[in-house]
């Protein structure tokens, strides 16, 4: 009977660690590997060749990373553009379609390159680190992020429910392209 | 030596502590020292109560009564006696508490009580700094600096207190108990010190990883001094003089700097930082953390997290070459 409370007691710490927080990015850091094509079509049969490092994972299911990206969603303006996530002069992001691929890495290679059709580049204006904590805030817009660690509060008056509270989609994984930029069928 | 002695010894050391630029028990405002009244003025009463308490206890265990032959007689004078000590006691107690209640009653009221300034200041928390604006009327005199609130002597400032992201506390003993700033709402206080001098201040609410490390320095200046301090502060940052500091402008207009900061008179005009206009004329850097000197400059520039762990500003990938130019640049911004 002991040994099963001391179990039971020492089974719930396993509760205490919840997430890894990465309190540095690395300072040497250079831009990740990730090789995203810009389009669906290539010759022969096997599509685009990518590379996805899989680093995406570190920040999707990272709720600190994802509550440091909505503070930056506001102080890099993107708000200015994109209101929160409803649509302005930029696109909306709150919804499960995406011009330039839902993925991840889509969407950080949206915020570092820029987009023809008004989005800047932020390439050396944001470290490489803080484009992925964007990027995944992003997603949680729409909650394309597990609910655990979507942020669950906002600053100041927000016109919706937080992120967490928000239905989750599965979207349009990835890999589609702008209107102007599809093949003539 | 024995034990006793050394405690003895030791003791009074500890009141070291009441004194320096940041103590409530050294005062050096209006608002300080009747807090530190109303600290001495409840020790003083607690202390005096618990004598008399201790005293009378002491007397009625050391004069112990002889046991009465019979255990149920009477002693109808005695008993009045003591009745109305009691009774007695119980009222004095009630007149101290009323008191008590009534005179930090008044001291708050004489606190909190606003008013219009000649200077109101935006003081604003973040994680992990302040962001201090001086308002004025006129657009054109309005400006921002951080972590360091500078006022005339003598004369009391209104301070606005909000906050961006979590709730913070601002308490600079020596010159005000504490307030906090939260999140959505605004609460005033009012600043004033009697002598010129620097007294630090601390955040009073923990509000994350670096709660500790933020401070700020109130730095109290003559009238003249203080009106010279702000037409400095009020003007655009120096335009860079000689080629390294040139350099190191577009170092840091083409690095991601400028996303986060303002230095007012380039491109640079973001919030998310403190504004770095007149940063070479602060006494100290990251919220109190280091003084201001160029290695511990280089620190920060190359690496905030590593000495502010959980700071609110990346370590950015500088090339070698660029350092000293963007140390040069910033170290003439005075
Ligand atoms: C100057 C306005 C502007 C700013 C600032 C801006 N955007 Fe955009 N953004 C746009 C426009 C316009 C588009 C659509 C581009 C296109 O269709 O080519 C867009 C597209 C996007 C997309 C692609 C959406 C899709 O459906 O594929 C993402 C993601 C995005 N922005 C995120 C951000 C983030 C994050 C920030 C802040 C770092 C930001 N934007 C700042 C205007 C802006
Ligand atoms: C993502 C936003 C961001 C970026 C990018 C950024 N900073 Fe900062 N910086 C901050 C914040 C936030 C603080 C306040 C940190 C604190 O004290 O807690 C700060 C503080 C500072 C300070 C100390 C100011 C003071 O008065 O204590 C200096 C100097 C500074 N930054 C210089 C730079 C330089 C140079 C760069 C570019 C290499 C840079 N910063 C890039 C956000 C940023
Ligand atoms: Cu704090």
């Amino acid at each position: 009977m002991r040994t099963l409370a001391i179990a039971l007691v020492l089974l719930s710490l396993a509760a205490c660690q919840r997430e890894e927080r990465a309190l540095r990015g690395d300072p040497m850091a250079d831009e990740s590997r990730e090789k995203i094509a810009l389009t669906s079509l290539s010759p022969g049969d096997s599509g685009p060749i990518e590379v996805r490092t899989g680093r995406g994972e570190e920040y999707t299911g990272n709720a600190y990373h994802q509550s440091e990206g909505k503070k930056l969603f506001k102080q890099m303006n993107c708000n200015g553009c994109h209101a929160n996530g409803g649509g302005g002069m930029g696109v909306p992001l709150m919804d499960d379609t995406w011009i330039y691929g839902g993925r991840i890495e889509n969407v950080v290679q949206t915020i570092r390159e820029g987009r023809p059709n008004g989005m800047p580049s932020f390439r050396g204006k944001l470290p490489d680190e803080q484009i992925w904590q964007l990027a995944a805030y992003v997603l949680s817009m729409s909650r394309a992020v597990p609910q655990d660690v979507a942020p669950s509060r906002d600053d100041d008056m927000h016109p919706r429910p937080a992120e967490s509270r928000q239905p989750a989609v599965t979207g349009v994984q990835g890999g589609t392209v702008p209107p102007s930029g599809e093949a003539p069928q | 030596m024995r034990p006793r002695a050394g405690v003895a010894c030791v003791l009074p050391l500890a009141l070291a502590g009441c004194q320096g630029w940041q103590s409530a028990l050294d005062p050096q405002g209006p608002q300080a020292r009747s807090l530190a009244d109303i600290i001495w003025v409840f020790t003083g009463v607690a202390v005096a109560v618990w004598v008399l308490v201790a005293v009378a206890l002491a007397a009625a265990l050391l004069r112990r009564r002889a046991e009465p032959p019979d255990p149920l007689s009477r002693a109808p004078d005695r008993e009045r006696a003591m009745g109305y000590a009691v009774g007695g006691c119980v009222a004095l107690t009630l007149v101290v508490i009323l008191a008590l209640t009534g005179y930090s009653y008044a001291t708050q009221k004489e606190l909190f009580s606003t008013h219009e300034g000649r200077i109101t200041i935006l003081l604003t928390g973040h994680q992990f700094w302040w962001d201090v604006r001086y308002e004025d009327p006129a657009p054109s005199r309005v400006f921002s600096t951080a972590n360091e609130i500078h006022i005339p002597v003598g004369e009391p400032v209104r301070i606005k207190l909000e906050a961006s992201d979590v709730i913070h506390s601002f308490w600079v003993p020596s010159l005000l108990g504490k307030q906090d700033l939260i999140p959505g709402r605004q609460n005033l206080v009012r600043l004033q010190a009697d002598r010129p001098g620097v007294y630090r201040g601390q955040c009073a609410e923990f509000c994350g990883w670096q709660h500790a490390h933020m401070s700020l320095l109130v730095v109290a200046h003559p009238r003249e001094e203080f009106e010279a301090w702000r037409d400095a502060q009020l003007a655009s940052a120096a335009p860079p003089s000689t080629d390294e500091q040139k350099e190191g402008q577009r170092v840091f207009l083409s690095n991601p700097c400028m996303t986060c900061h303002t230095v007012r008179g380039t491109s640079a005009g973001a919030v998310a930082g403190p504004d770095l206009t007149h940063l070479a004329s602060r006494r100290m850097l990251g919220a109190g953390m280091l003084p201001l000197t160029r290695g511990n400059l280089a620190a920060w520039v190359v690496d905030a997290p590593g000495v502010k762990p959980g700071v609110h500003m990346p370590s950015i990938k500088l090339e070698p070459h660029e350092l000293h130019p963007l140390l040069a640049y910033l170290e003439g911004l005075k």
